[in-house]
């Protein structure tokens, strides 16, 4: 199977969709000389008017993009994620409520792709990882590839579905490699990952770790830790958080007992904090221990090279809470 | 009104102050020591230095992502400016802001903004605050032509007009917004040509030229003091440098050609500036090479500050989260 990284995953899905269907487009800042690496080209495949560079003006065109995808069009939108708080009110008063408000009337097929920078000395304003924020808001869904195959898969399908997703590209997720069917030798012919359907990424029987984003590369390095050690860690990676596979979550926890969630956002009302919510409601007859969230500290992020690190989950911490759970 | 020869010598100091400090700045982001995204304000000193000459110790500033060159021109300290860059207890915001937040307080900066146009409601926010007060600070923003199109920058104009607030908003218009030209990203001509729609004035002027900055906001300011609003001037202006140190992917030659980036490098603005007074007889070129010789020990002096500042313990992880703390969660 080739091997790509994980933006020339994204790329080649943000050109095959464009291929494919006159309606997708693309838009952005500085995405004509691809800034953030995955628009590469595009603009001498598709022209001017299907990959289009923005002013800085998050509200205006992320809002016009939401007004495309109200009459037929299906823009993706590049951004980072510290830059949706700039257009959060199209995102959130538009994009997530129309459907609804409107009786169903409205059908909004945007899809957002925010690089997600962080543990990188960009300080508290370029270090964002505010999926959480837009769970806590119905009629989004969120989607966090964690490696170039379902880079690739979840974005054609965002792509394809007719509501508002938004694609949280991890900044630990896209310094990966990985390996990428190519379409011919696919019975479809082509690679889609369908949205609420978590990846178990390795099978064990003492206790469950789920990594959200980020956290899938900790919880496999933390669970390569403790296979030394003699204990069996199974890893799942929920890929989509709205819609989230609890099913595959509340299996596995029934057959370890025992949970720690992975997730690089902030604690409080977290991912993690979902997860724990909803395996503490559903399956609290399963758990032998306590669950472990590790999750970003409740602070800002420091810009100091000295302070940064300690803000976020580690394997070391994903280890301690594994250990945690055992004892 | 030209500014009087303390008032040029000022500004000639900082501009060396400002030009070698970013030197600096490229060489220890070069060898690794220091990390993550900066961004170079060589090239567009005559806009902070012209600016901030004239304005009292107590008028505001807000600045943006390339606010180096901001701080220092107002008077920030070099030392703790770049013990910030290097993440040192000994920086203005003891680590905790870095390269796009060099904010020195004591001398009325008002922060700086990674993202892009936030800081133009603030320091608007100040000047409200300045009326109300019945103070006569006044307040000035820099930000760039980038900037000028987000709805922050509109709202804020419109309101500080409304309300007839003593705030300057400085477009350092350095032609870019990282790749993206002003002129595939701006409806007008100008900025300022966006003026009259605020009732207010603007005022296009030659960002390389520290004396014509000077001049155009002395006229802001007398303005703003006098209770007559605000002003919104464009300094044109050019980016020397990268957008930002790191930022490698973007070939340089992709978005502006070489010949315009030495065309604009022929119009050095310390040159300018150096050129206007040995030409006047204020200054003679031993004076100025003798000025320069100053700052590169001060600035030399500066890093080693830095570089022997502890860096914050872990314990200050939580520190300055509160003014009122809470308990942990
Ligand atoms: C809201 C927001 N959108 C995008 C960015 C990414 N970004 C950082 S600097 C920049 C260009 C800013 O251009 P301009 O305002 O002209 O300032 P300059 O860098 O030219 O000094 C962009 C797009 C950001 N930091 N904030
Ligand atoms: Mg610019």
């Amino acid at each position: 199977m080739p091997e790509m990284t994980y933006v020339a995953a994204i790329a080649e899905a943000t050109r095959e969709e464009m291929e494919r269907d006159e309606s997708v487009y693309l838009m952005g800042e500085d995405i004509r000389q691809s800034v953030y690496g995955a628009s590469a080209g595009l603009v001498d495949l598709f022209g001017e008017d299907r990959v289009i560079d923005t002013p800085l003006s998050e509200s205006g065109f992320f809002g016009a993009a939401i007004g495309s995808s109200l009459v037929g069009q299906r823009p993706i939108v590049e951004t980072v994620t510290s830059f949706f708080w700039v257009g959060m009110d199209q995102m959130i008063s538009q994009a997530s409520k129309m459907r609804y408000m409107f009786g169903g009337q409205a059908t909004l097929p945007v899809t957002w792709r925010a690089r997600m920078f962080y543990a990188r000395g960009a300080a508290a304003h370029h270090s964002d990882r505010n999926y959480p924020v837009f769970m806590n808001c119905p009629g989004i869904k969120i989607i966090c590839p964690t490696n170039p195959y379902d880079a690739k898969g979840l974005l054609k399908t965002a792509v394809r579905d007719n509501d508002p997703c938004i694609l949280f590209e991890d900044g630990i997720a896209i310094s990966s490699r990985g390996e990428v069917p190519a379409n011919e030798d696919l019975p479809n012919g082509e690679l889609l990952v369908p949205f609420g359907e978590a990846r178990i990424v390795r099978e064990g029987t003492d206790v469950t770790v789920v990594g959200v984003a980020g956290g899938v590369a900790h919880a496999e390095a933390a669970a390569d830790v403790m296979a030394q050690e003699g204990v069996s860690v199974e890893v799942i990676d929920p890929r989509t958080l709205v819609p989230l596979d609890k099913k595959t979550i509340l299996k596995s926890v029934e057959k370890t007992g025992r949970l720690v969630i992975a997730d690089p956002a902030h604690k409080v009302c977290s991912a993690a904090s979902e997860i724990a919510s909803i395996v503490a409601e559903e399956g609290f007859w399963s758990l032998q221990a306590p669950i472990m969230k590790v999750a970003s500290e409740q602070v800002n992020i420091p810009y100091s090279p000295a302070l940064e690190p300690l803000v976020y989950p580690t394997p070391e911490r994903v280890v301690a809470a594994i250990r945690e759970t055992l004892s | 009104m030209p500014p009087d020869r303390d008032t040029l010598m000022l500004m000639l100091e900082r501009m060396y102050r400002i030009r070698l400090f970013e030197e600096t700045v490229i060489e220890i982001h070069s060898t690794g020591e220091l990390q993550g995204p900066a961004h170079p304000y060589i090239g567009e000193e005559a806009v902070a230095v012209g600016a901030c000459a004239a304005l009292r110790d107590t008028d505001y500033i807000a600045g943006n992502h390339r606010s180096h060159g901001h701080p220092i021109a107002k008077g920030g300290d070099l030392k703790r400016a770049l013990a910030e860059l290097l993440g040192k207890q000994g920086g203005y915001c003891h680590g905790k802001g870095g390269s796009m937040h060099l904010a020195d307080f004591s001398v009325g900066i008002l922060g700086e903004s990674g993202i892009v146009a936030s800081s133009v409601p603030i320091a608007t926010g100040a000047a409200l605050a300045s009326k109300q007060q019945g103070k006569d600070f006044v307040s000035l923003v820099f930000f760039g032509d980038g900037a000028s199109n987000q709805g922050a920058c509109h709202e804020s104009m419109n309101l500080a007009s409304l309300w007839n607030l003593p705030v300057i908003f400085l477009c350092e218009n350095n032609q870019y917004a990282i790749t993206t030209s002003y002129k595939n990203s701006v409806s007008v001509d100008h900025v300022s040509d966006r003026a009259p729609a605020y009732n207010m004035p603007g005022v296009l002027v030659d960002g390389q030229d520290a004396i014509a900055v000077y001049e155009a906001v002395t006229v802001a300011v007398q303005r703003a003091r006098a209770g007559e609003g605000p002003t919104l001037i464009e300094a044109l202006t050019y980016r020397f440098e990268d957008h930002s140190l790191g930022l490698d992917r973007i070939r340089k030659s992709a978005y502006r050609s070489e010949e315009e980036v030495e065309e604009w490098r022929k119009r050095d603005p310390l040159d300018i500036h150096e050129e206007a007074l040995i030409s006047t007889g204020v200054a003679t070129r031993e004076e100025c090479d003798a000025m320069k010789s100053d700052v590169v020990v001060l600035v030399a002096e500066a890093l080693e500050f830095a570089r022997e500042s502890p860096y914050p313990e872990p314990s200050d992880l939580f520190e300055d989260m509160w003014a009122d703390p809470i308990p942990a969660p």
